[in-house]
C-alpha cells in the first residue's frame, strides 16, 4: 500500500480510467435491449412463479436453494411496479404490458455486469503482493496493465454463456458476483497492512458476501469453505508468528472467526427470517409442512384450526395426520369397502373394512377417540385428556368401526399387518383395536395429548405394532389411496400421526353425530410457534423434500461441460427462427481449459524442481503462485467437482461460476509466462502477438455468436447450420 | 548428513554394548537431540523431518530390540493371539443352520467346488478361500444354501466357518502389532487389542461364512506391512526391505481381490508412498539415481505385483469355472461360448438369419441384456400407454422374437429368404404377438430419446412397427451372421436407432433396464446388437465356432458387470436402509439369525461401551492434536516426553485417522444400500486410534497431578478402561454366541435392561 502511494499519480488515474471504461462496456454489453425478447426464457418460469408468490405474499418451499436469490428477484420485481398477477406456465409465453420485463431482469444484469471489474480487481489483488514483494513497482506496472485490462475482458467480458445468464431472470450471475466479491474482499483484507482498522471491514465485507452466496445457492457454501480453508491457512501462520503478542494473536483470531463464522451464520438465519416475514398467507406448499406451522400462516389451516380445543380427550373427535410427507401428507381415513377377499396375486385379506391415508380433507378422515372400559362417545364434563401411555379405541366417525389389526399380512407390504376397520364375521377373528397412545415429543411421562403439538405413536396392545403409512398406493380396489399398515419392527420415521382438526364431541347418537362431523369446527384460541422452529422447519424441508427429478432435454453431465459438448436453447421466436441459447464463446473456452492444463502443468514442475533445490522463482513470486492456484484453480474446482458426485438433473449453467474462475486464470498466468519464463525480448513480443491474436479470434468469435446470444438479429436456416459447430448442439430450426 | 547419522546408528545397533548404554541412559541421550530437533525445524521443516527420522529409527531399533528380548513382549502377545482365537472359536459351529449372506457367499464356495459358473458383485478371491476351505475340510458343494434358516444337517460346514474365524482371529493381533510398531508402547497396543478382542460386532462378524473377515485381514496385513516397512527406512534394498515392501503389495491385491472397499486400503497406501517418496525427493543427498531406484522399486513392488496376483486370481476363477451357470445372462455372447452346457458352448445354428426365424438380440454394450417385452404397460405420464420393451439380463421366453417381412405374408413353402443389409423387417415379440414399436414420444428415461413400445396384435399394426436391418460395416444385400454380425436397427419412420441406454427402469418397469430409440446416429455399442438365439426348423444347423474372447478382454469384460451389478444394488422398499451416520454411534445392527423369541437369535451388534469408547476417542483427537499444534506453533517449550507423545498422535495418530476417514467418507456418497457391517473396516482403523489417543491421554496425567499420584492415576485409568470393557463383554456377549428367550423389551428375557438404545432389536 506503502509503495502505491508513492506512484506518480497518473498510474492512479490510469487504472480508475481502465476499470471504468471495462465497467462501461461490460454494462453495456449485459444492459442493451433487456426487454427484448418480451417474453418468458427458460427459466424465467421456474422463479417467475417465487416472484409472484412473493408479491403476494404467500408461502412457498423451494428446495433447490436458500431463499435470498428469490428475494432478489423479487425485490427487483417489485422496484419494476410487479403486482404477481402473470400465470407462468409456458417457456416463450407473451409478458404482457403491464408487466415491467426490464424491472424483471435489471437486478440479476447489473450484478452480471458488475463481476467484470470485480474480476479486474480480484486480478489485481492477486497481483499486488507480487507486485509489493519485487519493490520496484514501476516498471511491470504497464506490462501487467496491458495484460491485466487485455485479457480481463477476453475472459468474462466477450463470454456469451455468462451474457445470456446475466440477461435474465436467472440466479447464476447473482451467485457469482457473491462470490467474487468474497474473493475479492477477503484478499483486500489479507493484503492490507496489518494495524489498518478498515482492514476488517474488507473482512466483514467477505464473510456477508459469503452468506449471501450461499443464500443464493448452496453451491455456494463450497466457495465458502475454501475461503475458509484459506483463512485458517492464513491465521494458522498468524499464530505462528512469534513477532505478534499472545493478546495481540487471540483477538484477532476471534475477530476473523466472528467475521468469517457468525456474521454469515446470523445472515443466513437472517435471509429465512425475512423470508418468512414476508410470506405470511397460506398456499399450495402448506401441506409439505407440519400442522403447527401451518397453522402459524394466514388463512388456510390457521381458519380451521383457530379455536379448536388444545388437549385430546376421551370422546373427542379428530382428523388424524400423517407426520411423514413422504409420499404425500394425507389423513388416516376409513370408507364403507372392505378388502377384496382375494388379492391379484392370489393371497387372501380378512375381508374387512378398508382403512387408508386420503390426501385430501374429507368428512371420512373423522375419529372418535374411544375410553375401552366406557360406552360413551360424548366429551365428559370436565373432559378427561389423553395421556402419553394411555390405552384407546378409534372409532370411525361416519361408519362406526373400531379401528383394528391383527396378524394378517398387509395388501400391498406382506411383511406388515393389515390394519381394517373391524367387522365381526363370526370367522373367530376376534377384535384387536386397543392402541397405545405415545406421545413422541414429551416433555413428562403423564404429558397429555395435544392438538396439533403432539407427534403420537400408536401402538396396537396385542401385537405392539406401530400403525404407520407404508408409502405404497392401492390399486383401484383401494381408489389409489394410500396404504396403512401396522409393522412390527418399525424402522423408519414415518410412524408419527398429529391431530389437526379437533373438537369435543357433543352428540351420542349416530345420525347427530354425522350431521356434527359434516358442519364445520370453530371456537377461538390463539397458537404460535417460535422464529426457529419454523426455520428449522423449514430448513430441515428444503434439504430433505425430494422432489421427482427426471431427466430433462437439454440436461447434460458435468464432464461434458468442460468441452461444452452441450447447449441449452433457452428461447425461440413464436414465428420466426431468431433464438437465444446458452452457449459458450468457444475460444475463450479452449483458452481457459488450456490455462488450466498450464497452471497444473507448470506447477507440478516447479513443486519437482523446488524440491529438488532449484528455486526457478523467488519467494514472493512463488507465493504469488500459489495464491494464484488457491484461488483460481481451487474456486474451479470446488465448484465444478461436486457436480461429478451428484444425482440431481444438471445444466449446462451450472458451470458458470467454475468457468468464471478459469478465466480469472489466464491472463494472470499469461503475466506469469510474461515476467518469469521469457526472458528474451523477442519471446515476449511474439507472446504479445500471440496474446493479440486470440483476443481477436476471441472478439470474432463472440460476434459470431451473438446473434444466439442475444436473440437478434434472426438467422436464416443455413446461418444458423453454420453456428452448429459442434455436432451435438441442440440448434432449432423452424420449417417453413 | 541425515544418511550418514542413519548408518552411524544402524552400525550401532549392531554393537550391543553401545546399546546397553543406551538402554541405561535413554534420558541423557534424548535431551541433548532435543535442542538440535527444535532449532532445525525452525529453520527449515525439511531438515526437521529427517533429524527425526534418525531419531525415531533409533528409539525404535532400541525398542524393537528390547522387545524381542523381554520377556513380557511375548507373554503379552501369545496372551493376545490366545484371546482372539478363544473368542472366536468358542461355539463356531452354533447355529446350525445358514444364517444371514452364509446363504450367497456359503452358496458360492459351493460353486467353485462344483465348478459352476455364476456372477457376483465382488472379486472371486473371497469366495475362492471359501471354496478352498470348505474341499480341504470335507466339504463336497452339495449343500444348496437356499435361504437363512435352512439346517446344514450333515453337511461339513464348520470348516469354511473355522476358515473365517482364524482369519478373523488375526486382527486383534495385527492390530496390536502395528499400534505398537506405530507408538512403541505396549500400553496403547494392548488397549487396541482388547477394545478389538472384546467386541461382539467383531466376534460375530468373524464367526460366519463371508468375506469380511477375509476383507479385514488382508487390510490389515496390508497396513501392517505397510507399517513395518516404513520402519525400514535406514536401511532400503535389504532384504528385509524387499519383504515387507512384497508383503505390501500382496496383501494389497488380496484386500481388492476380494471386495472393492480394498481400494480404500490402496489408497491409504498409495498416499503413504506418495508421501515417503516426495521425503526422499527431498533428500538432497540422495542422487536422482537413487530417488528412481525408489520409485521403481515401488512400482514393482505396489502396483506390478499386486496387479499381477490380481490378474492371476482372475484366471484362476475363469479356469476354475468352466460349466454354464445361474450367471451366463450377465455376459456376452462370446463368453457364454466358453462355458460347458450353455447353449452357446459349441453352438451349432442356422449361420445367416433368415425370415420367419426366432432369434433373441443381445445388446452389445458390457452387460447390456437382452431385448424384452412382457405383458405390462408404460404406466400413465411415461409416454404412450403401450406394452414396454426393456432390456433384460436374464435368460427368458420373454427374450424371444420373430423375424417377419414388412408385408407380413410369409412363404410358406421351400426355404425361406435371409435378411440381408438394408431390407426392412417387422420383430414380433413371440409371447405377446406385439411388434417392436417406435414413435415420437419421449422415452421413459432418457428424455433426449424416442420411446421404444411393443404395438399391434398377432402381428397386425403400422408402418410404425418397420425397422431397417443394417450390418455394420456392411453395404446393401450383405447377409447377417448370427452371432457374429453387429447389427443396428433403423427405425423407418423417425429415423432413430434402438439403442440400450444402460439406465435402470423404476419399479413399474420391473427394474430392468430402459430400450429407447435414439436419433444420434453415432455407432455404439449401445446402438448395436447380435443375433445370439437362432431358430429356424426349416435351415440346417450349422456348428459354429464363436470367436473365443481374449482373456484381457474377459477381465475388463466382467468387471465392468461387477461395477454395473454394484452400482445396481439400490435399496428396496421394504428393506431397511442403514445410513453412515448411524454406524459409529451403534445405532442399529443386524439379525443375523432368528427373529421371533421362540428362535435362536444372533444378532450383530458392536459392543457398546467399546464403540461409544471410539466415539468419544474420535472426538478426543482432534482436541488434542489442535492443543498440541497450538502449543508448538506458538512456539511454547515442551518437554522431551510431550514432544514424543505429540509426534506419535499427530503422525501416527494422523495416519490412522486418515485410514478411518478413507473407509468410513467415501459410503456418503455412494448411492447403492448400505448396511451395518460396511463400517468394519473403519472401526479397525477407529481402535487403533484409540489405543494410541487414550494411552497418550492417560500418559499425560502429570499435567494436572505430581508424579507419584499421576503414576497411579494413570494405572487406576487403564485399569478402569479394562474391567468396563471386560464387564461390558460379559453383559453383551449372548449377542454374539446366542439368545434364546424372550427378547430384550419383555421382562424375563435374559438381555433385559440391556436394550439401551430403542433401535436395537433384540
Amino acid at each position: 500500500c506503502v509503495s502505491m502511494l508513492q506512484l506518480p499519480l497518473v498510474v492512479t488515474a490510469q487504472v480508475d480510467v481502465v476499470l471504468l471504461l471495462v465497467s462501461f462496456l461490460s454494462l453495456w454489453t449485459r444492459l442493451t435491449q433487456l426487454g427484448y425478447p418480451n417474453a418468458v426464457v427458460f427459466d424465467e418460469v421456474y422463479y417467475g412463479q417465487f416472484v409472484s408468490l412473493y408479491m403476494k405474499r404467500v408461502f412457498f418451499i423451494d428446495d433447490s436453494g436458500p431463499p435470498l436469490g428469490h428475494m432478489i428477484l423479487a425485490l427487483g420485481a417489485y422496484l419494476g411496479g410487479f403486482d404477481g398477477n402473470f400465470v407462468w406456465n409456458r417457456i416463450g409465453a407473451e409478458y404482457p404490458s403491464s408487466v415491467s420485463v426490464v424491472g424483471l431482469r435489471l437486478l440479476p444484469a447489473v450484478c452480471g455486469s458488475l463481476c467484470v471489474p470485480l474480476v479486474y480487481l480480484l486480478t489485481l489483488e492477486l497481483r499486488f503482493s507480487h507486485l509489493a514483494a519485487l519493490g520496484a513497482a514501476v516498471l511491470p506496472i504497464p506490462i501487467s496493465f496491458f495484460l491485466t485490462t487485455s485479457d480481463d475482458p477476453s475472459g468474462l467480458l466477450p463470454e456469451n454463456s455468462l451474457i445470456v445468464q446475466s440477461r435474465f431472470m436467472l440466479l447464476e450471475s447473482v451467485l457469482i458476483f457473491f462470490l467474487l466479491l468474497a474473493a475479492f474482499s477477503y484478499l483486500r483484507f489479507h493484503n492490507a497492512a496489518p494495524h489498518s482498522v478498515f482492514r476488517f471491514g474488507w473482512l466483514l465485507l467477505s464473510g456477508a458476501s459469503c452468506a449471501a452466496a450461499v443464500g443464493v445457492k448452496y453451491m455456494g457454501v463450497f466457495s465458502y469453505l475454501l475461503l475458509l480453508g484459506v483463512a485458517s491457512l492464513h491465521t494458522w501462520n498468524l499464530i505462528g508468528d512469534r513477532t505478534v503478542s499472545h493478546l495481540s494473536v487471540c483477538v484477532q483470531c476471534v475477530c476473523r472467526a466472528v467475521c468469517l463464522l457468525v456474521v454469515p451464520l446470523l445472515l443466513y438465519v437472517f435471509w429465512f427470517y425475512v423470508h418468512l416475514t414476508l410470506l405470511h398467507r397460506s398456499g399450495p406448499h402448506d401441506q409439505l409442512m407440519s400442522s403447527a406451522f401451518q397453522a402459524s400462516l394466514e388463512g388456510g389451516l390457521s381458519r380451521i384450526t383457530q379455536g379448536q380445543p388444545l388437549e385430546v380427550a376421551y370422546g373427542s373427535q379428530v382428523t388424524l395426520r400423517s407426520s411423514a410427507s413422504q409420499p404425500i401428507p394425507c389423513w388416516l381415513h376409513s370408507h364403507k369397502v372392505n378388502y377384496p377377499i382375494r388379492y391379484e396375486n392370489g393371497r387372501g385379506s380378512s375381508h374387512q373394512q378398508q382403512v387408508t391415508c386420503y390426501p385430501f380433507k374429507d368428512v371420512n378422515n373423522w375419529w372418535i377417540i374411544k375410553d375401552p372400559d366406557r360406552q360413551d362417545l360424548v366429551v365428559s364434563s370436565p373432559p378427561r385428556p389423553v395421556r402419553h401411555g394411555d390405552v384407546i379405541q378409534l372409532l370411525h366417525g361416519m361408519t362406526s368401526r373400531f379401528l383394528n389389526s391383527h396378524d394378517v399380512a398387509a395388501p400391498m407390504s406382506p411383511h406388515s399387518q393389515e390394519v381394517s376397520g373391524y367387522i365381526d364375521f363370526n370367522v373367530s377373528m376376534p377384535a384387536q383395536n386397543l392402541w397405545r397412545v405415545d406421545v413422541l415429543n414429551r416433555e413428562a411421562e403423564s404429558e397429555s395429548w395435544k392438538t396439533i403439538l403432539s407427534d403420537v405413536r400408536l401402538v396396537h396392545v396385542n401385537t405392539s405394532a406401530v400403525l404407520k403409512l407404508s408409502g405404497v398406493s392401492l390399486p383401484d380396489w383401494g381408489f389409489r389411496q394410500l396404504e396403512v399398515v401396522a409393522e412390527k419392527h418399525f424402522k423408519s420415521q414415518s410412524v408419527g400421526w398429529t391431530v389437526e382438526e379437533h373438537r369435543y364431541g357433543t352428540s351420542q347418537e349416530q345420525k347427530e353425530r354425522e350431521a356434527e362431523l359434516h358442519s364445520p369446527t370453530h371456537i377461538d384460541v390463539d397458537r404460535k410457534i417460535s422464529f426457529w422452529a419454523k426455520f428449522l422447519e423449514l430448513q430441515w424441508k428444503m434439504l430433505t423434500v425430494k422432489l421427482e427429478d427426471s431427466e430433462h432435454k437439454y440436461s447434460s453431465s458435468p464432464l461434458e461441460w468442460v468441452t461444452m459438448e452441450t447447449n441449452i436453447a433457452y428461447w425461440l421466436h413464436s414465428s420466426t427462427n431468431a433464438q437465444i441459447h446458452l452457449i459458450g464463446n468457444p475460444v475463450s473456452w479452449g483458452v481457459a481449459n488450456l490455462s488450466l492444463l498450464a497452471y497444473q502443468l507448470l506447477a507440478a514442475i516447479y513443486l519437482l524442481r523446488r524440491r529438488r533445490g532449484f528455486k526457478d522463482l523467488p519467494d514472493g513470486a512463488w507465493c504469488q503462485f500459489v495464491c494464484l492456484g488457491c484461488v483460481c484453480v481451487g474456486g474451479w474446482l470446488v465448484n465444478f467437482v461436486p457436480f461429478l458426485l451428484m444425482e440431481k438433473t444438471l445444466f449446462l449453467y451450472h458451470y458458470l461460476p467454475a468457468l468464471c474462475y478459469l478465466h480469472l486464470l489466464t491472463p494472470a498466468l499469461l503475466e506469469h509466462t510474461h515476467t518469469h519464463l521469457l526472458s528474451r525480448a523477442t519471446h515476449r513480443r511474439a507472446l504479445c502477438v500471440c496474446v493479440t491474436a486470440v483476443l481477436v479470434s476471441v472478439f470474432l468469435s463472440y460476434r459470431t455468436f451473438c446473434p444466439l446470444t442475444y436473440g437478434s438479429p434472426e438467422l436464416s436456416a443455413n446461418q444458423l447450420q453454420g453456428l452448429k459447430w459442434r455436432d451435438s448442439w441442440d440448434i432449432l430450426y423452424r420449417r417453413r | 548428513m541425515a544418511k550418514e547419522e542413519c548408518i552411524t546408528q544402524w552400525n550401532k545397533t549392531g554393537d550391543t554394548s553401545t546399546l546397553r548404554n543406551r538402554k541405561i541412559f535413554p534420558t541423557s541421550e534424548k535431551t541433548l537431540q532435543t535442542p538440535s530437533t527444535l532449532l532445525s525445524k525452525d529453520k527449515n521443516s525439511q531438515n526437521a523431518g529427517h533429524t527425526q527420522c534418525s531419531n525415531g529409527t533409533s528409539a525404535q531399533l532400541l525398542a524393537r530390540e528390547k522387545f524381542s528380548k523381554d520377556p513380557p513382549t511375548r507373554v503379552l502377545l501369545m496372551l493376545v493371539v490366545g484371546l482372539s482365537f478363544s473368542t472366536r472359536l468358542y461355539k463356531i459351529t452354533e447355529p446350525p443352520h445358514v444364517c444371514w449372506d452364509e446363504t450367497h457367499f456359503g452358496k458360492m464356495g459351493s460353486y467353485y467346488i462344483n465348478r459352476t459358473f455364476f456372477f457376483d458383485v465382488h472379486p472371486p478371491l473371497g469366495k475362492m478361500l471359501i471354496g478352498l476351505a470348505g474341499y480341504m475340510t470335507g466339504y463336497d458343494g452339495t449343500f444348496p444354501f437356499i435361504k437363512p434358516g435352512d439346517k446344514y444337517k450333515h453337511h461339513n460346514y464348520w470348516g469354511m466357518r473355522g476358515f473365517c474365524a482364524a482369519l478373523g482371529s488375526c486382527l486383534p493381533i495385527f492390530a496390536y502389532l502395528i499400534v505398537l510398531e506405530l507408538s512403541q508402547s505396549h500400553s496403547a497396543a494392548l488397549i487396541t487389542a482388547i477394545l478389538l478382542i472384546f467386541d461382539t460386532g467383531f466376534i460375530t462378524i468373524s464367526q460366519y461364512i463371508l468375506l469380511d473377515p477375509i476383507l479385514m485381514f488382508f487390510i490389515m496385513a496390508a497396513v501392517l506391512s505397510m507399517v513395518k516397512f516404513n520402519q525400514q527406512r535406514c536401511s532400503p534394498f535389504a532384504a528385509s526391505w524387499w519383504l515387507w515392501l512384497v508383503l505390501t503389495g500382496a496383501n494389497l491385491a488380496g484386500a481388492l481381490g476380494v471386495k472393492f472397499v480394498g481400494l480404500f486400503v490402496i489408497l491409504l497406501v498409495g498416499l503413504n508412498t506418495v508421501w515417503d517418496l516426495w521425503r526422499l525427493l527431498g533428500d538432497l543427498s540422495l542422487s536422482l539415481v537413487e530417488i528412481a531406484k525408489h520409485f521403481l522399486a515401488r512400482v514393482v513392488g505396489l502396483i506390478l505385483l499386486p496387479l499381477f496376483l490380481y490378474v492371476t486370481i482372475f484366471a484362476i476363477h475363469f479356469v476354475v469355472l468352466n460349466k454354464s451357470g445361474p450367471g451366463d445372462g450377465f455376459f456376452s455372447s462370446a463368453f457364454q461360448s466358453r462355458l460347458i452346457g450353455n447353449n452357446l458352448h459349441n453352438a451349432s445354428m442356422p449361420e445367416y438369419l433368415a425370415y420367419g426365424s426366432t432369434i433373441t438380440v443381445k445388446n452389445l454394450r458390457i452387460a447390456g441384456g437382452y431385448l424384452h417385452s412382457h405383458w405390462h404397460l408404460y404406466p400413465e405420464g411415461v409416454g404412450a400407454r403401450q406394452q414396454q420393451v426393456t432390456a433384460y439380463l436374464h435368460k427368458d421366453y420373454n427374450n424371444l422374437w420373430l423375424v417377419h417381412r414388412q408385408d407380413a405374408n410369409e412363404s410358406q413353402s421351400g426355404t425361406p429368404d435371409l435378411v440381408r443389409h438394408g431390407d426392412i423387417i417387422r420383430l414380433e415379440h413371440k409371447e405377446t404377438t406385439r411388434n417392436l414399436h417406435g414413435h415420437l414420444h419421449e422415452a421413459p428415461l432418457t428424455k433426449k430419446h424416442f420411446q421404444v413400445t411393443g404395438y399391434g396384435i398377432n402381428g397386425t399394426g403400422d408402418t410404425n412397427d418397420l425397422w431397417q436391418v443394417e450390418v455394420c460395416g456392411g453395404q446393401n444385400g450383405d447377409l447377417v451372421k448370427v452371432l457374429r454380425s453387429k447389427v443396428r436397427f433403423l427405425h423407418r419412420a423417425t429415423g432413430c436407432v434402438l439403442y440400450s441406454s444402460g439406465k435402470t427402469l423404476p419399479k413399474w418397469g420391473w427394474e430392468q433396464v430402459e430400450v429407447t430409440c435414439s436419433p444420434y446416429l453415432k455407432e455404439t455399442p449401445s446402438s448395436q446388437w447380435n443375433i445370439e438365439d437362432h431358430i429356424n426348423p426349416k435351415l440346417p444347423n450349422i456348428s459354429l465356432s464363436v470367436l473365443k474372447p481374449h482373456f484381457l478382454e474377459i477381465l475388463l469384460e466382467s468387471h465392468i458387470v461387477m461395477i454395473r451389478g454394484n452400482s445396481g444394488l439400490k435399496p428396496k422398499d421394504n428393506e431397511m436402509n442403514s445410513k453412515p451416520w448411524h454406524w459409529p454411534i451403534n445405532y442399529q445392527g443386524l439379525r443375523f439369525s432368528g427373529v421371533n423369541d421362540t428362535e435362536y437369535r444372533v444378532y450383530l451388534l458392536g459392543n457398546p461401551v467399546v464403540w461409544w469408547m471410539n466415539l468419544a476417542s474420535l472426538g478426543l483427537y482432534p482436541i488434542m492434536v489442535a492443543v498440541v499444534s497450538i502449543a508448538i506453533q506458538r512456539g511454547f517449550s515442551l518437554s522431551q516426553k510431550r514432544i514424543e507423545h505429540s509426534h506419535v498422535l499427530m503422525r501416527e495418530g494422523g495416519l490412522l485417522l486418515f485410514g478411518w476417514l478413507l473407509h468410513y467418507a467415501p459410503f456418503y456418497t455412494m448411492g447403492r444400500v448400505l448396511y451395518y457391517h460396511h463400517y468394519f473396516p473403519a472401526m479397525l482403523f477407529s481402535s487403533m486410534l484409540t489405543g494410541i489417543t487414550f494411552d497418550i491421554l492417560l500418559k499425560s496425567t502429570d499435567l494436572i497431578l505430581r508424579p507419584p499420584y499421576s503414576d497411579r492415576l494413570q494405572t487406576l485409568g487403564q485399569m478402569v478402561l479394562l474391567f468396563s470393557v471386560l464387564y461390558s463383554f460379559y453383559l453383551f456377549h449372548p449377542l454374539s454366541y446366542g439368545m434364546t428367550g424372550p427378547l430384550a423389551h419383555e421382562p424375563g428375557s435374559t438381555m433385559a435392561g440391556l436394550k439401551w438404545m430403542d433401535s436395537w432389536e433384540f
